[in-house]
């Protein structure tokens, strides 16, 4: 795995939303949606990111397409910065990074028909004549597994299955390198999940695609991940290949997330670990470690220092002081 | 076996069908939308076809017969006191009540629709353009248009650009309100993924899922703006006699009132029918293009 080239490099990202009130509208607070997250994405593979709702892992990936703006930290894309890029100059970025959104119904345009939504790509990135986008669009809608007859019809027409591959469609049609998938699957019954996976793996293994996968469902993600990052209150708090978190999982917020996976064995009693509180307000950050609020094993330490991003075994790390 | 057929075809059509017939079969569905329709499509045949229909030139007076009640041999409608023909002015007045409502609504849409997109969709813009448009929204729209009459002079085309500029805030309002809503919306930011531009956005993905809105309001502008014209008219702004604008020839009747009441009624009840038209047609839309609303067959 570490022999492997990088595709993206994240440094201490951070992106805030400031919370704004007063007569003079001034910026009181900030919510740290994704707080000095560091990471490398390489090429070929795909990153799982899991974390409970609001832990930042949909804003992450915004930001790294630059749908969001970032607040600090760089972005390197094949080594060079593209953090700060003018929107005109990154519009060539763009086509090399795309995305595949959670909410099949709502991620396309309701009034358009999917083959010119599809072909409208092809006029904003090539200058292929009419025939030739058609031509373009009509072989996408094959290789997601549509029929070429689906071109003149509306979302409407179309189960969420369908249209999240309308979405997949949408995403390698200019032949990006990075894919970022936000939640393509959650949003689907689990037998059409199967299907919507084998599909973004045989489309990884024909064009050499990189995802970031991001879900909350720890199944989906051990199932098509190389590696796993954990993420907590805007914060990474562990990452390792699939194997090691799922297997040897260091940070009792990692452990308390696994136990939470319903095991198909019936009868075999299991450690559940149960966290306690609620997920802390990214807008009243916590000092110290983000998890210390509702860590069993926080100590006093915890409560004063932020913990180390600290690598313990070969491409495993975590930020815990107590390991 | 043919019936099968037949309904298989059914079928077939109403899924091909788009956004516009789609909405037009629901509004058909509707009894006083219809009737509206109805008025709506004489008014514009007697518009286009006005100078077939009469056997009178709308200003051709015949003094010998003044002030003829409605049903007189050769003029129907009867005559008023120059004794012009009543129904070649209400037909030729149809004509000035059409072309001032369309010349309004349109000018409206463009300055609100551009307004309001720029407004709903870049925040810097919003507070500029909407509390400039609050401004013309506190003025009562008469005032307003008088205001610019007094300005810039009596005549029907200053009424034109006096109600199409009271026209612009509503429409404004709408469109941004939609394009605030829609722009939140993930297909947009799926858009601004793949790269399209600003201009993009706004033209392809956001103004065509706000048309809904738009011609729900469009349609109850008619109305108003027709009403405006006669209003101002009849309070000698606008048109001016002998021009046969319905609120002129209101106006020109009230001193027959006792003598010969048909030259001012006739006028206000063909005023009344259109704008009870317009707003049963604009009602009927509203509901056909409510996607949660279940319209009785």
């Amino acid at each position: 795995m570490t022999n492997q080239q990088s595709l993206l490099e994240v440094e201490d990202l951070k992106t805030y939303y400031p919370i704004k009130g007063g007569i003079l509208n001034r910026t009181k607070a900030n919510v740290k949606a994704v707080n000095d997250v560091s990471l490398e994405v390489y090429e070929g593979e795909t990153l799982g990111i899991v974390g409970e709702s609001g832990c930042g892992k949909s804003t992450l990936g915004r930001t790294l397409l630059g749908l969001e703006k970032k607040t600090g930290g760089t972005i390197h894309f094949r080594g060079e910065d593209i953090g700060d890029l003018s929107e005109k100059k990154l519009k060539k970025y763009k086509k090399d990074m795309q995305m595949i959104f959670q909410d099949p119904f709502a991620s396309l345009n309701p009034r358009q028909k999917i083959g010119n939504a599809l072909e409208e790509i092809f006029i904003i990135h090539t200058s292929l004549s009419k025939s030739e986008r058609k031509e373009r669009v009509r072989k996408l809608l094959t290789e997601v597994g549509l029929k070429e007859e689906h071109y003149d019809r509306f979302p409407h027409e179309f189960s969420g299955g369908q249209r999240q591959r309308i979405g997949i469609a949408r995403a390698i049609a200019l032949n990006p390198s990075l894919i970022v998938c936000d939640e393509a699957v959650s949003a689907l019954d689990v037998s059409v999940q199967a299907q919507i996976i084998t599909l973004l793996k045989e489309l990884q293994a024909k064009y050499h695609l990189t995802y970031l996968f991001i879900s909350h469902d720890l199944g989906v993600v051990r199932h098509i991940s190389d590696r796993v990052l954990v993420m907590y209150l805007g914060k990474t708090v562990e990452l390792g290949t699939t194997e090691q978190i799922y297997n040897n999982a260091l940070h009792p917020y990692t452990k308390a997330l696994l136990s939470s996976i319903p095991r198909p064995i019936p009868g075999r009693k299991r450690e559940r670990i149960k966290l306690q509180g609620d997920l802390p307000s990214a807008s009243n950050y916590p000092t110290g470690c983000p998890f210390h609020t509702r860590c069993p094993i926080a100590t006093a330490q915890c409560k004063e220092v932020v913990p180390e991003w600290r690598e313990m075994e070969a491409g495993h790390f975590v930020a815990c002081h107590e390991i | 076996m043919s019936a099968e057929v037949v309904l298989g075809k059914k079928a077939v059509a109403e899924k091909k069908d788009g956004f516009f017939i789609q909405t037009f079969k629901k509004l058909l569905k509707n009894k006083l939308a219809v009737f509206g329709l109805v008025i709506i499509s004489l008014q514009i045949i007697l518009a286009i076809f006005a100078p077939f229909l009469v056997s009178y030139g709308p200003n051709e007076q015949n003094l010998a017969l003044t002030n003829q009640g409605v049903g007189t041999e050769g003029h129907i409608l009867g005559t008023d006191n120059y004794g012009r023909d009543m129904w070649s002015r209400i037909v030729y007045g149809a004509r000035i009540s059409l072309v001032v409502g369309i010349s309004t609504v349109a000018i409206g849409l463009v300055g609100g629709i551009t307004l309001g997109l720029l407004a709903g969709y870049f925040k810097k813009l919003d507070n500029i353009i909407m509390r400039f448009m609050d401004l013309l929204f506190a003025f009562p729209g008469i005032l307003l248009a008088m205001l610019i009459i007094a300005t810039l002079g009596t005549s029907l085309v200053n009424v034109v650009i006096a109600i199409s500029i009271w026209s612009i805030p509503g429409f404004a309002r709408i469109v941004r309100g939609s394009v605030l809503s829609i722009k939140k919306q993930e297909y947009i930011l799926a858009m601004r993924s793949i790269g399209a531009s600003n201009t993009r956005i706004l033209l392809k993905h956001i103004l065509p899922n706000c048309t809904a809105p738009i011609i729900v309001n469009a349609t109850m502008r008619m109305g108003t703006a027709i009403l405006s014209t006669a209003s101002l008219s009849f309070l000698g702004l606008g048109a001016q006699p002998p021009t046969p604008e319905w609120g002129a020839m209101i106006a020109a009747g009230q001193d027959f009132m006792w003598d010969a009441p048909h030259i001012a009624i006739i006028p206000g009840v063909a005023i009344m029918l259109t704008i009870f038209a317009f707003n049963v047609v604009g009602d009927g839309l509203r509901d056909a293009l409510d996607p949660n609303m279940d319209i009785q067959a």
